[in-house]
């Protein structure tokens, strides 16, 4: 069974931002192919900032984690990215709330909250070319609560991710550019999958 | 009776303020308050800045944001979320300059944020 610890969360952040940061010029360029080529720079400031945010500071619960998590990425991310990534942690946050560490069950359920207000906040459904694609897997994946595992969770999120490329953007910048838009995997379903990939480094060096 | 407020929402800074002056210029009597850009002034938009403009822009009879492209919508509906000021509103689907011109004139009647966004509905076909 999967738990996570308060240290656990912070290195969450930590792997994420070393994760976009290695990966910045890649998300660029798969933004400049259907968006407007700001994602690699928005991210690499928005998790740097989270990140040295949440290093700095003593945290009592995971929640607390994601709640400044949210805060920096809400006003440091200058991109659509912003207000979903920093709803996301704010849903867990809120889901979260005072637990010291939290289950495998509740961690399901605040990826679920995180994945319901991404959708209400964009405005988005599954298969729109999002961030959407992979987050909703990933939070079917883990609410089944059968066989979750670091290897297993990172294949759900990549495939989920790849599966981006064949559709049709009808949410966001790509939006614009219709059936132009096929042919091309999704920024932000990228940086999601970066996002779940730190996850599952965090849970492999418990395991 | 003080009037409604304006926030104008863009990813440019220079859109924002540009979009101010042209409305200034005709109405007088409405705080319109740009909030374009990043916390650091690049291209993009900001909730918490979104939500320090709306605050300057209430006179205490509400706020009516507008914005321009993709993500600035979701920012300014965080932005009313997060601020405390009350009869806050977004006009969704509204061109930012020509319905920020308008939202701005309907203010200085004394118009509430809602009634404002149902005219400028009905001025941009959209209903």
């Amino acid at each position: 069974m999967m738990v996570m610890t308060v240290e656990q969360a912070v290195t969450w952040v930590e792997k994420t931002n070393a994760l976009v940061q290695s990966n910045k010029e890649y998300l660029t360029e798969l933004d400049q192919a259907i968006g407007d080529g700001d994602h690699g720079l928005n991210m690499s400031r928005g998790f740097q900032e989270a990140e040295a945010k949440v290093s700095s500071s003593e945290y009592e619960t995971v929640g607390g984690v994601f709640k400044d998590t949210a805060t920096v990425l809400m006003s440091k991310i200058g991109g659509a990215s912003g207000p979903l990534y920093g709803t996301a942690f704010l849903k867990m946050s809120m889901f979260l709330r005072d637990k010291p560490s939290v289950t495998q069950a509740d961690f399901a359920g605040a990826v679920e909250e995180a994945l319901n207000g991404m959708k209400q906040r964009g405005k988005a459904e599954q298969g729109e070319k999002t961030m959407i694609d992979v987050w909703h897997p990933v939070a079917d994946f883990l609410k089944n609560g059968q066989n979750v595992n670091a290897g297993k969770l990172v294949e759900v999120a990549e495939k989920a991710m790849e599966g981006t490329k064949d559709t049709v953007a009808t949410k966001g910048r790509a939006a614009y550019l219709q059936e132009r838009s096929k042919g091309h995997i999704d920024p932000g379903s990228t940086s999601s999958f970066y996002l779940f990939q730190a996850l599952a480094d965090v849970w492999k060096e418990g395991e | 009776m003080a009037n409604t407020g304006i926030v104008l929402i863009s990813h440019s800074p220079k859109v924002a303020e540009g979009t101010r002056d042209i409305i200034s210029e005709a109405v007088k009597n409405v705080k319109v308050v740009p909030a374009g850009g990043t916390e650091e002034g690049d291209i993009g938009t900001s909730a918490p800045k979104i939500q320090q403009a709306v605050e300057e822009a209430d006179d205490g009879n509400g706020v009516l944001l507008l914005y321009d492209i993709g993500s600035a919508g979701m920012n300014a509906e965080m932005a009313v979320e997060l601020t405390d000021t009350e009869r806050c509103h977004v006009a969704e689907d509204i061109p930012l300059v020509e319905g920020g011109y308008v939202a701005a004139i309907e203010a200085g009647m004394g118009k509430t944020a809602e009634e404002i966004i149902a005219s400028l509905r009905k001025s941009f076909r959209l209903e």
